[in-house]
């Protein structure tokens, strides 16, 4: 072995060890708890709780549980408001602040970011509390302007209330990648179709958004996945509202069944069914948006 | 075009940036003034409203005496947790990154494919099977068990990569050997230093995502005094329910938290380089 080729390999010696320990070994470990569970055996009095394999039968358990299908359902309906409508506002808010003629750029570009600089937890806090009958502006000014008092607590503007926090949350974020992205375009590209007689509106919709595909897919995947694994914002809510059950999304269901049912294998089944969902789901979008990219170059 | 149609036509966007902003600062600034309200005002006067009634310094004195001190103590431990924790990230990503950048060496695809499934693979997975595992080696519950998991930032390396990649060059490396320095006294001296605005973004990245972390610890941790900010200030609101005096600790904790990150972006707004993370590193 060449001395570079060790070195190289000394290099990636710690991330490869902590790699292993805390991914490979939990993933494994997951999937192998996900195949067995724990039965007493022996007579009920000298009875002892062993872990015997089951096979498959945890999860044809989670597949069987309607509370598992509920929290799926509502983290469709949470994950089909938060990501169109995050990144389409951040899209939104990139090719605006691209445009030369707008004022005030500097200050809207901070204001907008923010949030990313507030945790998901805190957020919740504070929209809490904006939204919690007594203190909420919202239902204030409502009230006083004779318009109908908005309830943030009910069993649809739920989802709306949690989504509002995770917009909140992201689209500062999504909006500063794409706008980067946007500043690495040369400006003769602009320039040029500037000359060819396009205005703004048309450079952003036929130059702009087709140069934006790949940071496009790279923020559709990233945003997926945490809306995937939304955890903090209703666990954080709940307190306020008893509108969120313990198992309102698949992740609080996990939660619940290894901490508080302490049936890790249960958990561990479900846990590996989100994780393919999820593989699955990103996997698609790359294949999906990539297959565009490739129209849009043809 | 003329001056007043291009100024027209930067009214729409500059009105709904506005909108945008005003949307996005709307909590922040209830915070700074719900923080000035003692606790009979929280609940009676406009939300709006700010208090001059000495609130802001009752509210900031019960906090930092609410159990013996708790909060200053859970500002500690979030300091700790994402300044360690985000260091030792940044060290390791700076070091596997650089690897496969600059080297050739059999395996290198394989091993640079496999760290980038762990960027697609979803927490969920391994929240659980961390905590039994860690519980196995009887550090659960311990500051390692919520430090040593987020010290492996798969995206962080990642980052390393493409940006060693553009930003260091190749002839440089080769004149540290003629001059004869090793491997590892080139990647410290040579390779770092031309990294390093890379290795900011990478270091506030995965500061603000272990400050912002919530599930790790809430599984890990059962010792109040070892909890984060969030953790703490979660245990504070879920108590608030039956004890509503709690809600202006709380408001007055969640000020304090966003003040520090806050301020540290504004500083550092500068430094780091975003585009790194849409792939659009200029060669």
């Amino acid at each position: 072995m060449s001395s570079r080729t060790r070195a190289a390999l000394l290099f990636l010696t710690p991330a490869a060890l902590l790699f292993t320990v805390f991914l490979l070994v939990p993933i494994g470990y997951s999937i192998w708890l996900s195949l067995h569970a724990q039965r007493v055996t022996g007579g009920l009095l000298l009875g002892r709780r062993r872990e015997v394999y089951v096979g498959l039968a945890n999860y044809h358990a989670t597949l069987a549980d309607p509370e598992f299908w509920h929290s799926l359902l509502r983290l469709a309906i949470y994950g089909l408001l938060v990501v169109p409508i995050m990144l389409g506002l951040a899209l939104a808010f990139a090719l605006m602040l691209d445009v030369p003629a707008t004022r005030l750029r500097r200050f809207s570009r901070i204001a907008i970011f923010l949030p990313y600089a507030v945790p998901g937890v805190i957020a919740t806090l504070l929209w809490g509390f904006l939204y919690l009958p007594g203190v909420s502006p919202f239902r204030y000014a409502a009230e006083h302007l004779g318009l109908p008092v908005p309830n943030f607590f009910g069993t649809h503007s739920i989802f709306g209330s949690v989504a509002n926090i995770a917009i909140w949350g992201g689209v500062g974020f999504n909006m500063i990648v794409l706008y980067t992205s946007l500043r690495a375009v040369p400006a003769e590209i602009y320039d040029a179709a500037r000359v060819d007689g396009c205005d703004e509106r048309q450079i952003a919709f036929r130059i702009k958004v087709p140069l934006l595909t790949p940071a496009l897919v790279m923020v559709s995947v990233f945003s997926l996945i945490a809306t995937l694994q939304v955890f903090n914002e209703p666990m954080t809510l709940r307190p306020l509202t008893n509108l969120i059950p313990s198992t309102w999304v698949p992740l609080m269901k996990v939660y619940r069944d290894a901490f508080v049912n302490g049936d890790v294998y249960a958990a561990a089944a479900a846990s590996v069914v989100l994780a393919l969902v999820t593989l699955a789901l990103s996997l698609g979008i790359l294949k999906l948006l990539q297959r565009r990219a490739f129209a849009e170059d043809r | 075009m003329s001056g007043a149609a291009v100024r027209r036509g930067g009214l729409l966007p500059t009105a709904a940036l506005l909108a945008g902003a005003v949307y996005c600062l709307l909590p922040v600034l209830w915070v700074l003034l719900a923080a000035t309200k003692t606790r009979a005002e929280l609940f009676s006067t406009f939300t709006y409203a700010p208090s001059f009634h000495g609130g802001l310094v009752s509210n900031v004195r019960d906090l930092f005496a609410y159990g013996d001190g708790r909060f200053a103590l859970w500002a500690r431990n979030s300091l700790l947790y994402a300044g360690v924790g985000a260091a030792l990230s940044t060290v390791v990503s700076a070091a596997a990154g650089y690897a496969l950048a600059k080297y050739r060496f059999r395996g290198r695809t394989v091993i640079f494919n496999i760290l980038l499934a762990g960027v697609l693979l979803p927490q969920i997975t391994l929240a659980v099977p961390q905590y039994l595992l860690l519980a196995k080696l009887h550090l659960a519950g311990t500051y390692w068990s919520v430090l040593l998991p987020t010290v492996i930032y798969p995206y962080g390396i990642y980052l390393c990569r493409i940006y060693a990649a553009a930003a260091v060059p190749d002839e440089m490396l080769d004149a540290g050997r003629v001059d004869g320095a090793g491997e590892g006294r080139i990647f410290a001296a040579l390779a770092v230093p031309t990294m390093l605005p890379g290795l900011i973004t990478v270091f506030l990245l995965q500061f603000v995502a272990i400050w912002n972390n919530f599930l790790l610890p809430f599984i890990m941790l059962s010792d109040e005094d070892r909890y984060p900010l969030t953790l703490g200030l979660f245990t504070m609101l879920d108590q608030g329910v039956s004890q509503q005096a709690l809600y202006s600790l709380v408001i007055t904790g969640a000020l304090l938290s966003i003040a520090p990150l806050v301020a540290l972006f504004l500083f550092l707004q500068r430094y780091w380089r975003i585009d790194l993370l849409s792939g659009a590193v200029k060669r």
